[in-house]
């Protein structure tokens, strides 16, 4: 490993990174590139562990952390924490199939692509979207909420109707829905303590956080958890007014609670991960009609409210470039997959810091020195003049071998952006 | 019947234009227009979406639209056609057997494929998600297709499409077809990697890979 700073002081460290990478958010030159450490199952790969080992133990989803943060020495860390295959059996949670639950115990975790509303239904969420999910949504989504279709909607009712629908709570469906959740919540309670536990040992050890928060962009929640792809698209045709309409109202529901919660873990980086914009799924007419708008809105409330947005556009979003400028210079941060960042730097380097993208090709089939050199040239002229965090092009694959992501890691000590 | 009203049909079916065109298609059916007449509408017209969508004018969303105004349509007319019209419009066009490799479940980018291979007069055989080298190979020796489609969203794919391409070999497959990958972040060092012929990043270049390697299809 090169320049090692296990000897220094943890707290000078911390202070160090933390403001090396809000320097580079705010598009200043600093001493050198940011290494942030991101992944999925990267850790269980490292610690000889199977992707479902992590997934359902915490203490081995924080081991294999810490060996991999340790080794890699980053500037910030998104901690991998998926230890919830456990409650996700006890759910039995549709949506998602998991290494232990449907998938093979040594692959990620794939989202299943369906239609779970229907168009009809556009106005029962638009009109009371804690109801409707409560009594349709949910019970569709996981066996464990089934019950939760008896919840009493309490809105519609008065005096004594309130008392009289105390009833749905003896209900042997709801109640046994209760008593389901009431297990899952302890399964997350505890995996969650542990691995609040764990990141304040990181953090005591010199390493930030990388991400506070967590939003989504409006369409992609309306596709990915509400309509399915095929739905979400053909809705631009068929529904579009309804479609826009719930666009607004996913966009003030997502973004409740989200500076709260950032601002109560004390890191401003609000992760916001992007699925449907990008080049070739929709016409630059339909980003911004349907993507965009609602999109930089978000991105302006969480930066008005002193948040760092860090958005990161999947796929090849070359053709967006010209669009999404238009938010407020150095304040937030664009973690690109597939665009080509040297063009990026170009068309945005004065109006947002840049992130990524050693691709995962080169990670997974690549040999170190590749890798080196790959981020020698993106740290030389990405990161010149400050602006600039290295990461793989959507964190670190799985499947990488070590010592290229070592190789990765090494190099923003190796070479300077000036 | 008139001449201009089936050219109004490949304009509404191209122009996105979904309850308009399936009113005009009644309206022929009622006028006694030859159900086979209405499907080489929905050819003419799925020429002009898969020129627009290769021109960067449409995108997905226009594909899923025109797949679901071409399935209401084919709904309409083909209880009017004898049984083996259907079968004959595919006689002799190449075969294309594509699947999403072992380990990933995703299908959205193989869906769009292998929808744009179908309108395109190819017969494409699907074999759905996480199929196992095993698979391609029976179906390969089963199907005889021409071309092998190999599909992958996520990075695991990289192996899974390598161990694919290699099991053909071992096969003694490997001459027979051609094989192109797709998907997520496939690119020229996968394509080296796995060993396939060919990668794309989109539906029309897997089209024009199979119109390359295998001819305009019947």
């Amino acid at each position: 490993m090169a320049p090692k700073d296990s000897d220094r002081d943890p707290k000078e460290l911390y202070q160090e990174r933390t403001q090396r990478i809000a320097d580079a958010a705010a598009l200043k030159e600093t001493d050198r590139v940011p290494y942030i450490y991101a992944t999925r199952f990267w850790n269980a790969k490292l610690a000889d562990m199977t992707c479902k080992d992590t997934m359902y133990d915490v203490e081995k989803s924080i081991s294999s952390n810490r060996k991999a943060i340790e080794l890699l020495q980053p500037d910030a860390f998104g901690a991998a924490n998926y230890a919830y295959g456990g409650a996700l059996e006890k759910l039995d949670y549709h949506p998602l199939e998991w290494p232990g639950g449907g998938a093979a115990d040594d692959v990620c975790f794939q989202y299943i692509d369906k239609e779970l509303i229907v168009p009809a239904e556009y106005d029962e969420y638009l009109f009371d979207p804690t109801a409707f999910y409560l009594q349709k949504y949910l019970p569709r989504i996981a066996t464990g909420f089934e019950g939760l279709k008896h919840f009493p909607n309490f809105p519609t009712l008065s005096e004594w109707n309130i008392v009289y629908n105390l009833r749905a709570f003896a209900n042997p469906e709801l109640q046994e829905s209760f008593k389901t959740l009431m297990e899952v919540g302890e399964m997350v309670d505890h995996s969650m303590t542990r691995m609040t536990e764990f990141i304040k040992e990181m953090m005591e050890a010199g390493y930030p956080m990388a991400i506070g928060g967590f939003c989504k962009a409006p369409y992609d929640h309306i596709v990915d958890f509400l309509r399915g792809s095929k739905g979400g698209m053909l809705d631009m045709f068929r529904h579009k007014d309804k479609l826009l309409e719930t666009i607004d109202k996913a966009r003030l529901l997502l973004n409740t609670n989200v500076v709260e919660g950032a601002q109560r873990v004390g890191c401003p980086y609000v992760f916001i991960p992007l699925h449907w914009g990008l080049d070739g799924f929709m016409s630059p007419d339909q980003f911004n009609e349907f993507y965009w708008p609602s999109l930089r809105q978000t991105i302006h409330d969480l930066i008005e409210a002193e948040m760092t947005p860090v958005i990161l556009w999947e796929g090849d979003c070359t053709t967006r470039l010209e669009f999404i400028g238009d938010i407020p210079p150095g304040k937030a941060i664009y973690w690109f997959e597939r665009t080509d960042l040297h063009t990026a730097k170009d068309v945005l380097g004065d109006i947002v810091c840049l992130r990524g993208n050693v691709s995962p090709s080169l990670l997974n089939t690549g040999t170190a020195d590749e890798v080196d050199a790959y981020c020698k040239d993106l740290i030389e002229y990405v990161g010149k003049g400050g602006g600039f965090m290295l990461d793989g092009a959507a964190s670190i694959t799985d499947e990488a071998p070590i010592e290229n992501i070592v190789a990765m890691a090494e190099s923003v000590h190796k070479y300077a952006n000036n | 019947m008139s001449n201009d009203k089936h050219d109004k049909l490949v304009n509404l079916i191209a122009d996105m234009e979904e309850d308009e065109a399936l009113a005009l298609t009644q309206e022929l059916i009622d006028e006694g227009a030859e159900p086979t007449s209405i499907l080489e509408i929905c050819r003419a017209a799925m020429d002009i979406v898969g020129q627009r969508f290769e021109a960067n004018e449409y995108f997905v969303p226009e594909l899923i639209l025109a797949g679901e105004v071409l399935d209401q349509m084919s709904a309409m007319v083909k209880p009017l056609i004898a049984d083996t019209t259907e079968e004959d419009d595919k006689v002799d066009s190449g075969t294309v057997l594509i699947g999403t490799v072992h380990g990933d479940l995703h299908d959205i980018g193989k869906n769009i494929v292998t929808f744009m291979l179908d309108v395109n007069g190819y017969n494409v055989i699907d074999l759905g998600i996480d199929v196992s080298p095993q698979a391609f190979i029976d179906a390969i020796k089963e199907k005889s297709p021409e071309i092998v489609g190999l599909s992958g969203f996520l990075t695991l794919a990289f192996d899974s499409m390598k161990e694919t391409v290699e099991a053909i070999d071992e096969a003694g497959l490997r001459d027979v077809v051609k094989i192109m990958i797709g998907g997520g972040q496939v690119d020229e060092q996968i394509l080296k990697y796995t060993g396939a012929d060919s990668f794309g990043l989109n539906a029309m270049s897997a089209v024009n890979q199979c119109k390359e390697w295998i001819g305009e299809a019947a």
